[in-house]
């Protein structure tokens, strides 16, 4: 199991905002815990779908040379279930972005239907620092392969910034 | 201009943000991180937070300096700081009472400096500058 809670970008403003989705499946066995009869998407995993939207939009500032962490999250409401067959689609939108960390506000959504909504703060990790030194950073969060579902985003969208 | 009460205030409302505390708990001699619960991840929420509601800019570590503690031989000794940490500190945390902390100079007493009123002084002295 790989540690992937958003699918796809489908909309990315570099240093700006960035959209992607994430689709509920009943395969996700911790459904079936969760609950017994009930099958919700975990809060806790929608915002980490949160954070890694908002993470790569704030990491992409600065083309990844940073290790950007999930430190806090100020505040998060949950307005609604997401169930399995529902399509995520999370907006994460930039609010601070400097040395030491950034921040970002966001919104998950079932269509038009509000799920939650959240600040979340990252720290941004030095390289150099000994928290570092046993993490492989390449496989940390994102694999390259996380890379490319940016670009498929990109091309997706069928515009850039500039247009 | 804001008054310092004005500036108390909305120090206030920061700080319930930032931290999830009531009201009364923050008092101007109230320190952050023991008596308001804060972590270091919570400094950086709070300066992001005093940029936005004052309309400020606050640099790396001109709020919380960082690396107080140090391994820098001659700023600490023994567990306490030394004459020239106590100067280190005024300077670079003029808005800081150290002239109570180097009555009892112990390192892990460093951040009883960090207090509400603290933020205060910097914030009004930011307004003024």
């Amino acid at each position: 199991m790989r540690w992937f809670w958003i699918d796809r970008f489908t909309e990315f403003e570099s240093g700006s905002r960035a959209k992607a989705v994430k689709t509920v499946t009943l395969a996700e066995e911790h459904l079936h815990d969760h609950f017994p009869g009930f099958a919700i998407m975990p809060g806790s995993l929608i915002i980490e779908g949160l954070a890694q939207t908002g993470g790569i939009l704030l990491g992409e500032t600065e083309d990844f040379q940073r290790v950007v962490i999930l430190a806090k999250v100020p505040k998060v409401t949950f307005h609604s279930w997401a169930l399995p067959g529902d399509s995520l689609t999370y907006e994460a939108r930039l609010v601070d972005a400097r040395e030491e960390g950034g921040s970002v506000e966001c919104t998950a959504h079932v269509g038009q239907r509000l799920v939650a909504d959240a600040e979340i703060v990252f720290v941004h990790l030095d390289k150099s620092s000994p928290e570092l030194s046993a993490v492989d950073q390449k496989n940390f969060v994102f694999s390259m392969n996380l890379l490319g579902i940016l670009e498929v985003g990109r091309a997706g969208d069928g515009s850039s910034p500039s247009d | 201009m804001a008054s310092q009460d004005e500036v108390f205030e909305r120090v206030r409302e920061t700080l319930i943000d930032a931290l999830g505390v009531d009201d009364d708990e923050v008092a101007p001699e109230a320190t952050l991180v023991g008596d308001l619960g804060a972590e270091s991840i919570d400094f950086l929420d709070i300066v992001f937070r005093l940029e936005k509601n004052f309309s400020i800019k606050i640099p790396r570590g001109e709020l919380f300096p960082e690396n107080l503690a140090s391994a820098e031989s001659s700023l600490i000794a023994d567990g306490l700081v030394t004459a020239d940490g106590l100067d280190e500190l005024r300077q670079r945390m003029p808005h800081a009472d150290v002239d109570s902390f180097a009555q009892d100079p112990k390192v892990e007493k460093i951040q009883d400096m960090f207090t509400v009123q603290m933020i205060v002084n910097f914030i009004s002295a930011k307004l003024a500058a």
